[in-house]
């Protein structure tokens, strides 16, 4: 299993990394090679065989409705990038 | 004199053989002189360190002092710990200063341990050399010259150069257990619940678990009392009641039915590896253990899962580093996706980003099922062969790594090669089984460790066992040379 | 050329449960505070936090599924729909997507025409709202999160609906379920509950579904319709001058009254849904469902129907006074004042009243009468004190200054006029006044009797009962 550049291209968009044009080729290589690891899986017989997303067999707990955060925007807003009047700032989004 | 684990170290302050303070004093000045040849940790808290050890002597004084009051501890740089830098050893996060405390980290607080620093990592845990940090590799202080392990590589190099009696560690896919056996100390990883993942930085959720690095298992056995329990905000998190770890390890031998996986012991596993660990299974047959070969046919699986779950976990996971609300942000950004991507870029390393793509593709449109839902049935199926083993058997035994510590840069070109190191640790993770490792031997000079492997809350059986086989041997206790724990806190020099 | 096509709707209805705190942090949700005070660790998505399931917004999805008699999925899962946005602080929406907490019901709308429309519900899932982009200046964004967690319930429709105003009524039925169910506040202009419509046509008689369009940011009754016909009316453009419509969103501009692609949003759209590892499956067991079941309130079409039944109501007119509980409680109050007229009460509850509350833009707690008040009113008619068009001018009277019905009629001497004798003399009168139009009454011009009427009442100021003056005037003209 081989991925093109424009795969990588594709997943690096979807990721939203920016590569440079030699990285293409290097992380062509390589996730080709975890794919080609990854392929083995086609040796297991799993259909009859339900998906695990979870190690333990445990059910959701649910918490009270109680409002317990208290407003700590300023000791937050500490480690942000860029803050005016209590909100975050980014380039303009486009809708 | 010589204080080598952290019972001792704990004896040695209720003892009033020494202050807190003189400890954690003698342990910063042994990772000041570490430094340079190591590079174990990212942050050194040397003041905080000495205001905790100070209160911390004071309740040794009045008598309100638990098991650990006073104990000095290294955090790995995962967890998040209040007013202090947690970095994840990435460039992303190489300024970030966490606004709260991990539970785990509040729990290790209230039990009184001293906080000294926070440990190198492989950058976000994703590495199994601790050669991805941003802030370079760690050296292992039995070779300078070869890995430490990883992702925890920071933490067990600290515990095998005895710069603190013990340091918290994460395990995803071998990330404490491999460490340890490369560095030669004792790890920990408890069962998929058992100790909060609140404030552990996520790599992948559904596989990490917080566990210790300590020189032996009964210092394990007393950290994981402190660090395990329920949290009610993390929503994975267990509520089974904890038992008395110390208590138990006194539980003998005799009648404990050993599994051999025989998975573990074929092709690619370094002969002089299998002969230490089979001279440890002997030594436990010795104390009245039975032993039987068991097999688990999809475990040889257990990789390729691994490299499918664990990538798309993480490219999630990771999302949330978008260079907004915290983290690196690039400079001058055009427009918002050249903010995305150029933060993002910068701020992570090569092998973070391979997982992050492989991830994305993993769960994107068409490749879902082929990929990654058909990892979880994989998932399921090893974690059925587990189920059905622990019917027969108490603990499956085996080597915890294919071979020994390898040189620095060795295996960093081929991805493939690196991610074979943890064959035997990744079983675990995917069925979520408590799992340590323990120093069996030496092989080449280098350290040998054995890895047991439980059914789920069997930590107490893995540590009893561990317990009991360390009581036979010396090599948790032995150092690297010019690491021996022979420095006397009480002496004014501190350090040797 | 319109009428050959058919328009296909289907309708994704976000309403905001009604919690104290977030659907997965202690976040309070309070509208309106200072940016970015309610959003805690969880909310920002800080690296190591994770998220607890709040309890209540299980129970109003539930809840929400009884109401439409859907199937509670027992054991429903939480999922990570993957995208980055500034709004979207973790690159991840928590959302259901396979196993939804609700599942399969339906809901009948009643049109104006009285027909009744089933309309399919397909799925009904939990899941976090973003947070909220504003535009700062030249080239920037500035994003407030405290929006960001507040939970929603996802409602979404089956293509069954056929016009702007079909998807109108549905949604407007939905509007009062969640209201009734006190799941919900319904505040459409604060967004706590809003609609993306899924829009495509076909030719009449078609099987196959055309491309659709979604139109997002329907933020009132009003708009959704609007929105709908604008964007019908583009893809018949479209297909009639031979070209094809391509699967889009749209985002309606109600300054400019038109929609536009959103290109932004349609790059991304590879969403990699997966469970979300740090929440595990919600398991629902019968006894729960049950408390929750016999915690439901009087429904809207229950409402409807003992109306009907008990008030002698049209499907349509239930309908109308059951729209939400608040109107439902005063026309109940009224009713049960007039207790020999309630189609008089519901008549009145509907037109005079409501429209004045419409005028003012008031809710129905503001109302300027109180039931007791319009009652009184109400029951002078019943009584005859005054006919139905003196009573207008006495409920204006009491409407503009709070007045009882009995002080504005003897105040200004409205009250109508029942003795014979006086109606008699006014009759006479008049006939006398008026001979040419007596005698060519008399002579067969039967239409003139309306003006003998208009005369009399215009004499007597409108006060004249007019059943009595219809008699005796028919007696008085007879030749």
């Amino acid at each position: 299993m081989s991925l093109s550049p424009k795969q990588i291209e594709s997943i690096a968009h979807l990721a939203r990394l920016e590569l440079k044009p030699e990285e293409i080729p290097v992380y062509a290589d390589s996730l080709s090679r975890i794919f080609g690891l990854v392929g083995e899986l086609d040796r297991a017989q799993t259909a009859q065989v339900e998906p695990m997303a979870h190690p333990l067999e445990q059910v959701q707990r649910l918490r009270a409705d109680e409002a317990t955060s208290p407003n700590q925007r300023e000791l937050y807003q500490r480690n942000a990038p860029q803050v005016e009047g209590g909100l975050y700032l980014v380039p303009k989004v486009i809708e | 004199m010589a204080e080598k684990t952290l019972a001792e170290v704990a004896a040695g302050l209720k003892a009033r053989k020494y202050s807190s303070v003189e400890l954690t004093r003698a342990y910063l000045a042994r990772i000041e002189q570490a430094q340079p040849a190591l590079n174990a940790l990212v942050t050194v808290t040397a003041e905080s360190a000495l205001a905790a050890a100070a209160v911390a002597d004071q309740r040794l004084a009045d008598g309100t002092a638990g098991p650990l009051t006073g104990v000095p501890i290294i955090h790995k740089d995962i967890f998040c710990t209040a007013g202090v830098r947690t970095t994840c050893a990435s460039r992303m996060l190489s300024n970030f200063i966490s606004p709260y405390d991990a539970t785990l980290v509040t729990r290790l607080k209230e039990a009184g341990t001293v906080m000294l620093g926070k440990a190198n990592m492989d950058e976000f845990a994703m590495g199994s050399s601790n050669e991805t940090s941003y802030f370079g590799p760690v050296h292992n202080p039995w070779d300078p010259k070869v890995v430490p392990g990883g992702s925890s590589g920071g933490s067990a190099a600290a515990v095998a150069a005895r710069l603190a009696p013990l340091a918290t560690a994460t395990d995803t896919g071998g990330s404490i257990r491999q460490p340890a056996a490369l560095c030669g100390v004792t790890g920990i990883k408890p069962t998929y619940g058992r100790v909060s993942r609140y404030g552990m930085i996520a790599f992948a959720s559904s596989l990490d678990q917080a566990g210790v690095i300590t020189v032996s298992a009964e210092d394990a056995a007393m950290t994981l009392q402190a660090m395990a329990g329920f949290d009610p905000r993390d929503s994975t998190s267990v509520d089974v009641p904890v038992p008395d770890y110390t208590a138990e390890l006194g539980t003998p031998m005799r009648g404990l039915r050993i599994g051999i996986l025989t998975e573990f012991f074929g092709e690619g596993l370094d002969p002089a590896i299998e002969k230490s660990v089979r001279e440890a299974l002997a030594a436990w047959q010795r104390l009245g253990a039975t032993v039987k070969e068991v097999s688990l046919p999809n475990l040889p699986l257990s990789v390729p899962t691994y490299y499918v779950v664990a990538p798309a976990e993480c490219s999630s996971n990771l999302a949330r580093f978008d260079g907004v609300r915290f983290g690196h942000r690039c400079e001058n950004p055009k427009d918002l996706m050249d903010l995305y991507k150029r933060s993002r870029a910068e701020g992570f390393g090569a092998e973070v980003k391979r997982r992050i793509m492989t991830g994305t593709y993993v769960l994107s449109a068409g490749y879902y099922d082929a990929y990654y839902l058909k990892a979880q049935r994989v998932r399921a199926l090893i974690n059925e062969d587990f189920r059905r083993a622990f019917g027969e058997v108490d603990l499956l035994l085996g080597p915890t790594t294919p071979t020994v510590a390898f040189g620095i840069g060795d295996k960093t070109s081929d991805p493939i090669t690196m991610y074979l190191n943890d064959i035997y640790t990744i079983g675990a993770n995917l069925a979520g089984l408590p799992a340590m490792s323990i120093p069996c031997g030496f092989a080449a000079g280098l350290p040998v460790g054995v890895q047991l492997i439980g059914p789920h809350f069997s930590e107490g059986r893995l540590l009893a066992a561990a317990h009991a086989y360390q009581r036979e041997t010396d090599f948790h206790l032995r150092t690297p040379a010019g690491w021996a724990a022979d420095f006397n806190p009480a002496s004014k020099a501190g350090a040797k | 050329m319109s009428g050959e096509w058919e328009t296909v709707i289907g309708l994704e209805i976000h309403a905001q449960l009604a919690t104290k705190s977030k659907i997965f942090s202690g976040s309070p949700t309070a509208y309106g505070a200072e940016p970015n005070t309610q959003a805690d660790l969880v909310d920002l998505g800080y690296p190591g936090v994770l998220p607890v399931l709040n309890a209540e917004a299980v129970r109003m999805a539930v809840k929400f599924g009884l109401a439409v008699g859907a199937v509670i999925t027992r054991r429903s899962v939480f999922a990570r729909k993957n995208y980055f946005y500034p709004d979207l602080p973790k690159g991840y929406q928590i959302s259901q997507y396979e196993l939804p907490i609700v599942a399969r019901g339906s809901l009948d709308v009643v049109m104006e025409d009285g027909t009744v429309k089933t309309v399919g519900i397909t799925r009904a899932h939990l899941e976090e709202d973003a947070g909220k982009s504003q535009h700062e200046g030249v080239g920037v964004s500035a994003i407030d999160l405290n929006r960001a967690g507040t939970p929603l319930i996802e409602i979404v429709s089956e293509p069954d609906m056929r016009s702007a105003k079909e998807a109108v009524a549905y949604m407007k039925k939905i509007h009062t379920l969640v209201r009734y169910l006190g799941i919900c506040d319904g505040n459409m202009q604060e967004g706590s509950f809003r609609c993306d419509a899924n829009v495509s046509i076909r030719r009449k008689g078609a099987e196959k579904f055309g491309t659709r369009a979604e139109l997002k940011n329907l933020n009132s009754f009003r708009f959704v319709e609007k929105a709908i016909n604008l964007e019908v009316m583009r893809q018949i453009d479209i297909l009639e001058s031979g070209g094809t419509v391509v699967q889009e969103t749209r985002l309606y501009d109600s300054d400019k009254d038109e929609t536009r692609s959103m290109r932004s949003k349609e790059e991304a759209n590879d969403y990699r849904y997966f469970p979300d590892p740090d929440l595990l499956p919600v398991v629902l067991e019968e006894r729960f469902i049950e408390t929750v079941r016999g915690s439901l309130p009087e429904l809207p079409d229950q409402k409807a129907a003992r109306f009907q039944q008990q008030y002698g109501l049209s499907l349509y007119d239930a309908g109308v006074l059951t729209a939400s509980k608040e109107l439902a409680a005063y026309f109940e109050a009224v009713a049960a004042l007039v207790p020999s007229d309630p189609k008089l009460a519901a008549n009145w509850v509907m037109g005079d009243w409501s429209a004045a509350l419409n005028k003012d833009g008031l809710d129905v707690a503001e109302s300027r009468l109180s039931a007791a008040q319009l009652a009184g009113l109400l029951n002078r008619i019943v009584d005859n004190t005054i006919s139905g068009k003196i009573a207008k001018e006495v409920f204006e009277a009491m409407w503009a200054e709070g007045l009882e019905a009995d002080a504005v009629i003897a105040s200004r001497g409205l009250r109508q006029i029942t003795d014979t004798g006086a109606i008699e003399a006014e009759i006479d009168a008049i006939m006398a006044a008026n001979p040419k139009q007596l005698a060519d009454y008399r002579a067969g011009k039967d239409k003139l009797f309306g003006f003998f009427v208009g005369q009399v009442m215009k004499s007597t100021g409108g006060k004249a009962n007019p059943a009595m003056l219809n008699d005796l005037l028919k007696k008085k003209l007879a030749p």
